[in-house]
């Protein structure tokens, strides 16, 4: 069976569900925002796929503006974590019950 | 040849995807994020197989080479020390499993009901000339703005990782 959009969907939809999993399971900060990582992966991959398939070079812009914004977002999040781990000394999420910094 | 590398891409996508979020071998987050690496990688092997050369090449540079570079530094930086292993309380697994369960039924559902594209269109080449000409002609201004973003972002960096937030 030729590769059709539908089978680039269906790794795309696994790859997000997968993230989703490890965001939800997961209690270590970092290893949660890695999967919130593979989730906007998974995004880019069905922009991509789409953009080929319907002859339109509008997704891989699309794709191209979200992973710049990931970098900024990452660079963000990662010293918001660097800040509270310096505070309460953990990155686990079930120490990090209170709003309190 | 290139369905082949299709199924070969996407079966170590999602295989190196599982072994980010649940490796057996370690409970070390520098597991996860060699891990995350070759799924980036992968990732861009796919955006070849689908013509978007240019974006394959942005993805390998900028999320594999710089993102993920930078999320090793503050894994080393913060030096965390082997996790002890917290009891997983099987009612949270449960219900993860069932939502994330249902989700992909959704997907997987109306992925099979939609009549999809089957042949890819054979003009769309996404290389560098054409993507350049989209994003400075139509898209010139979230362009810019995403240049406003990124400074924003360096200032909030650099004011968030002083040693007194006050």
């Amino acid at each position: 069976m030729t590769v059709g959009l539908s089978h680039y969907l269906v790794v795309s939809a696994l790859l997000f569900c997968l993230g989703l999993m490890g965001v939800i399971v997961r209690r270590n900060l970092l290893v949660i925002y890695m999967s919130l990582e593979l989730m906007l992966n998974a995004a880019n991959l069905a922009l991509v796929a789409f953009s080929r398939f319907n002859n339109n070079l509008d997704g891989q812009v699309f794709v191209f503006f979200i992973i710049t914004v990931a970098a900024a977002e990452v660079s963000v999040g990662l010293a918001l974590i660097v800040a509270l781990y310096r505070k309460r000394q953990t990155a686990h999420v079930e120490d990090l019950t209170t709003m309190k910094l | 040849m290139a369905d082949i590398l299709f199924y070969i891409f996407g079966f170590l996508t999602l295989a190196f995807g599982f072994l980010v979020i649940a490796n057996p071998w370690s409970r070390n987050p520098v597991t996860s994020a060699m891990f995350l690496v070759l799924t980036i990688g992968s990732l861009a092997g796919l955006f070849v197989l689908l013509h978007a050369y240019f974006l394959a090449a942005v993805q390998v540079l900028v999320y594999a080479g710089a993102v993920m570079v930078l999320f090793l530094f503050v894994i080393m930086l913060l030096d965390l020390k082997a996790e002890e292993r917290r009891k997983i309380k099987k009612a949270g697994l449960g219900a993860g499993v069932v939502c994330v369960g249902g989700i992909l039924a959704v997907f997987l559902r109306s992925l099979m009901n939609s009549p999809l594209a089957a042949d890819p269109s054979p003009a769309l080449e996404g290389g560098t000339v054409p993507l350049g000409r989209m994003l400075f002609t139509r898209y010139s201004l979230p362009f810019e703005i995403v240049s406003v973003l990124l400074l924003v972002a360096i200032v909030g960096v650099v004011l968030l990782s002083k040693k007194d937030l006050r």
